[in-house]
């Protein structure tokens, strides 16, 4: 990871601190898997989930996007600095878009 | 490589570079791409969202898509992440071989992946949505489309790092390289699991 | 005449047994990498930010002139009744492409001319992030507003408005090319502004020099940072909302036909989430000069630095949220516009507090009305008479009748013109000595800024009165009918605005004819810090050594030169500052202990060519697809020449000709 030595003490925990092993990745990816596979069952059983599907499935959504982001993008474990150059993209696209959707009436029903 | 003497070691990142944070330039480039191309495929997403209802009878989301299909080559994106994950794992430990080994499978899950993208296409197609049938056509085609774009640009840029790890011609710091790589590939993953939700998902 | 007085010491002297130009090995076996230092390769190649800033500025000035011709033929059309200089066609496309131009091909890249100049040297640093990526970002915006105006001799320029709304500027009501002229060009030099912000914002987060923390950024620096994000986040936008509307007359898409089921807000909903942060980028850098000036020629430090820091952040991000003020009268909805007419109330706020912070730094201080200093003053008036007119605005109901009259150009003329436009200027006479070595003549400046002045306030201030009169925008004529009763009618402050544009453009050109004036045999060079300035830039020679700086600095304060010039000698909250050091004897010092080993990144010729696919690529998506193909050939090669190229040259191959060693080492 880091070819200048001084600055960091041995490379074994340089992974343990900076992120997950690749056993802990593959179980990510498992987890991924999972929960792809109740977000496919969730569409085909909307009925009987009735109001809770959509926030259930958006929930599950964003669960995947997160764990990418957090884990295998490793956001959770560098700098904030890069965290805040992508959370402010993400905040102003939300923001934005949702807004410019609901003066167009998208989420009345 | 020593640049003067007041550079103290703090802020020099794992190129050697002397930086006022000691984070590399090039990774705080790429995240600040990804934060921008939020806004891209944002705006794409909503004006399908906008548009998703405007169609024809029997040519809506719900007659037309194939979820099963779909569902399975969401399944090879996903994993490409995990082959690229592993692929950034074993530069890390300056493993070429198995780098190149990696990339390639995420290459090829990544090719799978589009070629997925190009049967349900052509398949819609022939079914009667063209890309102008309906405005829900063209957002849907327009969305998807860029994200292939995407994903196939990231398909040659992995390939094409395999070949340069193969001939010892990568610019710069190798790990960061293959990181920064697997940053794109991860974010156009990223995105397909909002459309996957977002547009086959939920139904009209 | 040279335009950049090299100063006689300086390193780049060489001696004779040195040739200018290397005899480099070629890379590949084919063409060998640039590494001239003079002549034209060495502007056509160079990764230089100082002379890509200069290039950028040329090129904005030539397109502040064409956008200006095509003013006074507007001008010209409305002098009188029935008017015959323009048909309604060609007033369409001259007031789009008048627009057009002067947005996004003269105060965008004019803004980025100083930012790519003056921001590695405020922040001590040698050069931007990516050189290469600042070179391709230069020779995309030219090529771009190349391509963007070769419309006009293909057919007719674009017709539709700057903001090109949807669905008047489909096929079906612009038939000709200009639109996709319009749209390709315009994605084009967006990828310029794109990967410039990514540039700039690395650079200030990574490369300050030592001790330059956030709080201690120059003023400028602090606006263009905020500025880069603005870009960053809004030109995907915009992008977005070319694409489809390319898609559409392209590929006959229906995203904006109304009658296919369209909606018929989206395209003014996206142009808007992109163009009202698009306003602030424009206006923003010039705020960052003024409050550079303002200090300096007040002989007293920018008053709250953190609150004027703060106020550009906050415009910054409330920008985002303000933009369909833009929509008021296009049937939103009572609630959408009162969210939004409540916004846009709550921006004026930051706004003010800039102007109060600029009136401030002036109370109480010792001022020296220099040319810089005038320009500056005159923004402070300027743009405050067009932030008055945008809180009007602000008010929905009053802004259903001004909307769509000459009481909105007014306002947007008043803000760009008076705002962003003479901070321009401003930076233009504060700086010029640096970058040119010569001083720009005084008197005539001031002859420059009142011609300026008074031309701009005769040619925007009537618009006010028409717009309320009722003279609707975009209006190709006028008749005596429709002028109205009295002496005091439509007919007669649209001859007054006309006049008044020819007294403005008298006055650019006198700012032209300084240039000339300034630059001639014979005329002094200019003292090292004539303006007794306050920042970092300043610690450099006229104009600075290839390297910036000989040593890198180490900072102590905000405005370091300042501090290094003057010494604080009060107590308890009372300043009392002696001179302890001169201009001469400030950069004498950086000199004397110069750094050993100076790192400089090498010319590509890369930059250009990726470059200069785009338009290739972009004629042939309107003519014919094997120009498109052609276009993505080379971009692609160029692509993969530029991954596979070193950061500097190889050892050999680079042989600058200096006083000090100079090693190359890879380095962004």
């Amino acid at each position: 990871m880091s070819t200048v030595t001084e600055q960091h003490n041995t490379h074994g925990d340089d992974h343990a601190d900076h992120g997950l092993t690749d056993l802990g990745y593959i179980k990510i990816a498992i987890f991924l898997a999972v929960i792809t596979a109740v977000e496919v069952v969730f569409s085909y059983t909307q009925d009987q989930l009735g109001a809770a599907f959509l926030p259930g499935l958006l929930i599950l959504m964003a669960v995947k996007f997160f764990m990418v982001l957090l884990y295998f993008m490793h956001l959770k474990f560098d700098s904030k600095l890069f965290s805040l150059m992508f959370y402010i993209g993400l905040v102003l696209a939300v923001g934005c878009y949702a807004v410019f959707l609901a003066t167009l009436h998208f989420f009345q029903s | 490589m020593a640049d003067t003497a007041f550079h103290a070691d703090e802020h020099v990142d794992h190129g050697g570079h002397y930086s006022a944070t000691g984070l590399s330039n090039n990774k705080l480039a790429m995240w600040m791409f990804l934060g921008s191309e939020c806004l891209l495929f944002g705006g794409l997403i909503s004006t399908y969202m906008l548009y998703r209802g405007r169609h024809s009878e029997n040519l809506g989301p719900d007659q037309v898509w194939d979820i099963p299909f779909t569902s399975a080559s969401s399944f090879v994106l996903l994993m490409s992440s995990l082959t690229m994950v592993l692929a950034v794992s074993s530069a890390v430990r300056d493993d070429d071989r198995n780098t190149k080994v990696w990339l390639s499978v995420t290459a090829l899950l990544g090719a799978l992946f589009v070629a997925g993208q190009v049967y349900e296409f052509t398949t819609f197609y022939r079914e009667g949505l063209g890309f102008t049938t309906s405005l829900f056509s063209s957002s849907f085609y327009t969305l998807t489309g860029f994200h292939g774009v995407h994903v196939s640009v990231g398909i040659i840029m992995l390939m094409s790092l395999v070949g340069m790890i193969s001939k010892n011609k990568v610019v710069g710091d190798k790990k960061e390289t293959v990181e920064l790589f697997g940053l794109y590939w991860h974010f156009v993953d990223v995105v397909w699991i909002l459309i996957f939700t977002l547009v086959y998902l939920i139904p009209a | 005449m040279a335009i950049i007085e090299r100063p006689s010491d300086a390193v780049e002297v060489v001696d004779e047994t040195t040739p200018s130009v290397a005899t480099p090995e070629s890379s590949y076996g084919v063409f060998r990498r640039p590494v001239e230092t003079t002549g034209w390769k060495s502007w056509l190649f160079t990764i230089d930010h100082k002379k890509l800033g200069i290039m950028y500025g040329v090129v904005a000035m030539f397109f502040f002139v064409v956008g200006g011709i095509e003013a006074m033929l507007l001008r010209l059309q409305l002098a009188g009744p029935n008017g015959t200089v323009l048909s309604a066609d060609k007033y369409n496309q001259m007031f789009t492409m008048h627009a057009t131009t002067m947005v996004f091909l003269f105060v965008m890249p004019m803004a980025a001319a100083f930012a790519n100049y003056f921001v590695p040297l405020q922040i001590g640093a040698r050069d931007v992030a990516f050189p290469r990526i600042n070179a391709f970002g230069f020779w995309a915006f030219l090529f771009g507003g190349l391509f963007l105006n070769t419309s006009w001799f293909l057919g007719g320029g674009a017709d539709g408005g700057w903001f090109m709304y949807a669905p008047n500027s489909s096929v079906a009501f612009s038939p000709s090319n200009g639109v996709d002229f319009w749209g390709l060009g315009l994605q084009i030099t967006g990828v310029a502004s794109l990967t410039g912000a990514i540039n700039l914002i690395v650079t200030v987060i990574n490369m300050r020099a030592p001790g330059m923390s956030l709080m201690k950024l120059p003023i400028f620096t602090w606006m263009v940072l905020v500025v880069q994000f603005l870009l960053l986040f809004a030109i995907p936008v915009i992008t977005v909302a070319l694409f489809m509307l390319m898609f559409q007359r392209s590929f006959d898409a229906t995203f904006f036909s109304v009658e296919a089921g369209a909606d018929p807000l989206l395209w003014q909903h996206l142009f808007w989430i992109f163009g009202h942060p698009e306003v602030y980028i424009l206006v923003l850098p010039s705020f960052g000069i003024v409050s550079e000036i303002l200090p300096v020629f007040s002989k007293k430090p920018l008053f709250g630095y953190p609150l004027v820091v703060f106020s550009g952040a906050a415009i910054g991000f409330v920008g985002w949220g303000v933009w369909a003020h833009h929509m008021f009268a296009s049937g939103l909805g009572p609630i959408s516009v009162a969210a939004f007419s409540v916004a846009t109330m709550a921006i004026a706020i930051p706004t003010g507090v800039k102007i109060v912070n600029w009136t401030l730094t002036m109370w109480g201080g010792k001022l020296r009305f220099t040319v810089p200093m005038l320009y500056s003053v005159g923004v402070i008036v300027q743009f405050t008479i067009g932030g008055l007119s945008g809180v009007t605005h602000s008010v929905a109901p009053s802004d259903t009748q001004q909307t769509d009259t000459y009481y909105i150009v007014a306002h947007f003329h008043y803000v760009i013109f008076g705002g962003a436009v003479l901070g321009l200027f401003a930076g233009m006479y504060y700086w010029w000595p640096k970058m040119f070595g010569k001083m720009l003549n005084e008197r005539l400046g001031r002859v420059n800024f009142w011609f300026t002045i008074i031309g701009m306030n005769l040619t925007f201030g009537p618009m006010h009165i028409v717009g309320l009169q009722g003279q609707p925008r975009r209006m190709y004529v006028w008749t005596e009918n429709r002028a109205g009763d009295g002496f005091f009618n439509i007919g007669f402050w649209n001859l007054i605005a006309s006049i008044g544009s020819f007294v403005l453009a008298l006055g650019i050109l006198l700012f032209f004819v300084n240039i000339y004036v300034s630059h001639r045999k014979g005329t002094e060079k200019a003292p090292l810090d004539p303006w007794d300035a306050r920042s970092l830039e300043w610690i450099t020679t006229n104009p600075p050594k290839e390297h910036n700086f000989d040593r890198l600095p180490q900072v102590g304060h905000l405005d370091e030169f300042f501090h290094r010039k003057y010494e604080d000698r009060g107590s308890d909250g009372h300043h009392e500052f002696h001179q302890i050091a001169t201009a001469e004897e400030v950069v004498a010092e950086e000199e004397n202990n110069a750094d050993g080993h100076i790192h400089l990144p090498s010319p590509s010729y890369w930059p250009i060519l990726l470059a200069f696919s785009l338009p290739i690529m972009a004629y042939g998506v309107i003519y014919n697809v094997f120009l498109l193909i052609g276009g993505a050939v080379l971009g692609l090669v160029s692509f993969y020449g530029w991954g596979l190229e070193p950061h500097t040259a190889p050892e050999d191959d680079y042989d600058p000709p200096t006083g000090t060693a100079m090693e190359v080492a890879a380095h962004g």
